[in-house]
């Protein structure tokens, strides 16, 4: 097995896809994002792709009014806030990613624990285009 | 190893100094530091950052500071561990002259932030977190830990003015230092008010980033024999933890701040009961209260006691931010971790006019990194 195989690319690829997908150690029953080619725990490189599941709950939140570089492009900013969180899946996995569905105007609207569910879009143009993972307030 | 010993110190004002370079601030600090300990050359140069090449485009900042300051030849490299840039450069010098190979050193950290456009500041310091999994996903260094302090209020019940008192009291204290950022008096009003950032964070609760350098210069206190008082470095601890803030078991413990902290209080023989002052890393008021709480002062949770019933204040149980602290003396990163050490050293020598901590014997410096992934914890003792 080649260690690429679970590269930041393979890992975008997938999410271009629609999938979520995390490198699993099946010797200790642990899913890595993100994914890595040898598991910390035990060093064993016998890792295979398993599929995250796309709903989970808020960790944590906030709402951006000042905006790093990336997210003023994409049209964010101090007239424009955005909110990003982190997400605890079914499977108890957490990962970041910007939050959508929620009234930036009222934070207190969503709490922790919220349920959401992951949507996959795409940003850029052309060579620049790159698959993103965002999470949606469900109410 | 050798015990070392602290011999003189300096600094620059943390300011905009939009007519001073890299090189000039780096070397007021060291020129200052080489006067003050009286001698005229060190065996090497140890210097904190974390910017210069990402905002300066400039790197090998170690050889380039040695020859400004006419210390062309010496050994001298640039240590880089993000926000704890300073104090890891620290370490490394304490480590050369403590094990005998290097015999007298300054220890620097110097940091040019305000030239660059704010948009490339703030992704210049995004590079502390995880770029793939945490900044492109909105999360500049503020939001990461806003959503720290948020889970906090939301764990412990807290509110966000409970917070008040760390960036009150590091706005008060610098009232008192002619090197700090701000001298600006703060109250509660004041601090529920300010715009938002990064909701829970508002920009009472961030510290001010600014340019400076400071410097000390170390020696094996050997060589000191017979003169008093002494000012040595009694412990040094270093630990890291995961980049990125959702992977972390316990988001609201900083783990590497304990891990530190324990190897400091065991190598010097002391425990948080025993300290003086505590020179924390209030980059933002939640970690005043994360800081305080990893090293032993409060219990899990408990960290904003401490501001509300005014332990952290000077004649309180363990005063903190003396000088002004990240928030108000100002946050140049990768100089910050050397302008704790030097803070500390003036309240051990009794030189910290205005703010002095009477009888001040042991003092602590917690420098951390990014959002947690690197601290370290450094304790000095005056004897
Ligand atoms: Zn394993």
């Amino acid at each position: 097995m080649s260690t690429e195989k679970f590269s930041q690319t393979a890992y975008q690829q997938q999410l271009g896809e629609g999938k979520l997908m995390a490198s699993h150690c099946p010797a200790c029953d642990a899913s890595y994002l993100p994914p890595r080619p040898m598991c910390p725990q035990c060093f064993g490189a016998q890792m295979e792709w398993r599929e995250m599941p796309t709903r989970g709950k808020l960790a944590a939140f906030t709402v951006v009014h000042i905006a790093p570089t990336a997210m003023i492009e994409a049209g964010y900013g101090r007239d424009n806030p955005y909110c990003s969180g982190i997400v605890e899946l079914k499977n108890g996995l957490k990962l970041s990613a910007q939050i959508t569905g929620v009234d930036v105007s009222q934070p207190e609207s969503i709490k922790i624990g919220s349920s959401v569910q992951a949507e996959f879009v795409s940003r850029g143009e052309n060579d620049d285009m790159r698959a993103f993972l965002i999470f949606k307030v469900i109410v | 190893m050798r015990k070392v010993a602290i011999i003189g110190i300096g600094q620059t004002p943390v300011a905009e100094h939009w007519e001073k370079s890299l090189l000039l601030l780096a070397g007021e600090a060291v020129f200052a530091a080489l006067s003050d300990a009286n001698t005229p050359t060190v065996d090497a140069l140890y210097v904190g950052n974390m910017l210069s090449g990402l905002l300066e485009r400039q790197e090998h900042i170690g050889a380039w500071i040695a020859d400004w300051v006419g210390l062309r030849g010496i050994e001298a490299f640039k240590v880089e561990a993000a926000c704890a840039s300073g104090a890891a450069a620290f370490r490394m010098g304490v480590m050369a002259v403590a094990s005998g190979e290097i015999n007298s050193a300054v220890v620097m950290g110097a940091e040019k932030m305000t030239d660059s456009h704010p948009d490339d500041t703030t992704a210049a310091l995004a590079t502390a977190a995880d770029a793939d999994y945490e900044v492109i996903h909105g999360l500049s260094f503020i939001s990461l830990n806003a959503l720290i302090m948020r889970r906090y209020l939301h764990e412990y019940g807290w509110q966000h003015a409970d917070f008040a008192p760390f960036s009150i009291n590091s706005h008060t204290n610098a009232l008192s230092n002619p090197n700090a950022r701000l001298h600006i008096p703060l109250n509660k009003e004041k601090y529920i008010k300010a715009p938002m950032v990064s909701d829970p964070i508002n920009l009472m609760d961030s510290s001010a980033i600014g340019d400076g350098a400071a410097a000390v210069v170390i020696v094996p206190a050997e060589m000191l024999r017979g003169q008093q008082p002494i000012i040595s470095v009694i412990g040094s601890g270093a630990a890291t933890d995961t980049l990125a803030v959702h992977d972390r078991r316990e988001p609201l413990w900083l783990s590497a701040a304990e891990k530190s902290a324990k190897q400091a209080y065991r190598q010097a023989g002391v425990g948080p009961k025993d300290l003086d002052l505590f020179e924390l890393h209030d980059a933002f008021s939640i970690m005043a209260a994360l800081s305080l709480e990893a090293s032993g002062f409060a219990e899990r949770g408990q960290g904003p006691r401490l501001g509300l019933e005014g332990e952290i204040l000077i004649g309180g149980r363990i005063p903190i931010t003396t000088r002004g602290g990240l928030k108000a003396r100002g946050h140049p990163v990768g100089a910050t971790g050397m302008y704790q050490i030097v803070e500390v050293v003036q309240q051990l020598r009794g030189q910290a006019d205005g703010t002095q901590v009477a009888g001040a014997k042991i003092g602590m410096a917690q420098n951390i990194g990014g959002s947690g992934a690197t601290i370290l914890t450094h304790i000095l003792e005056s004897s």
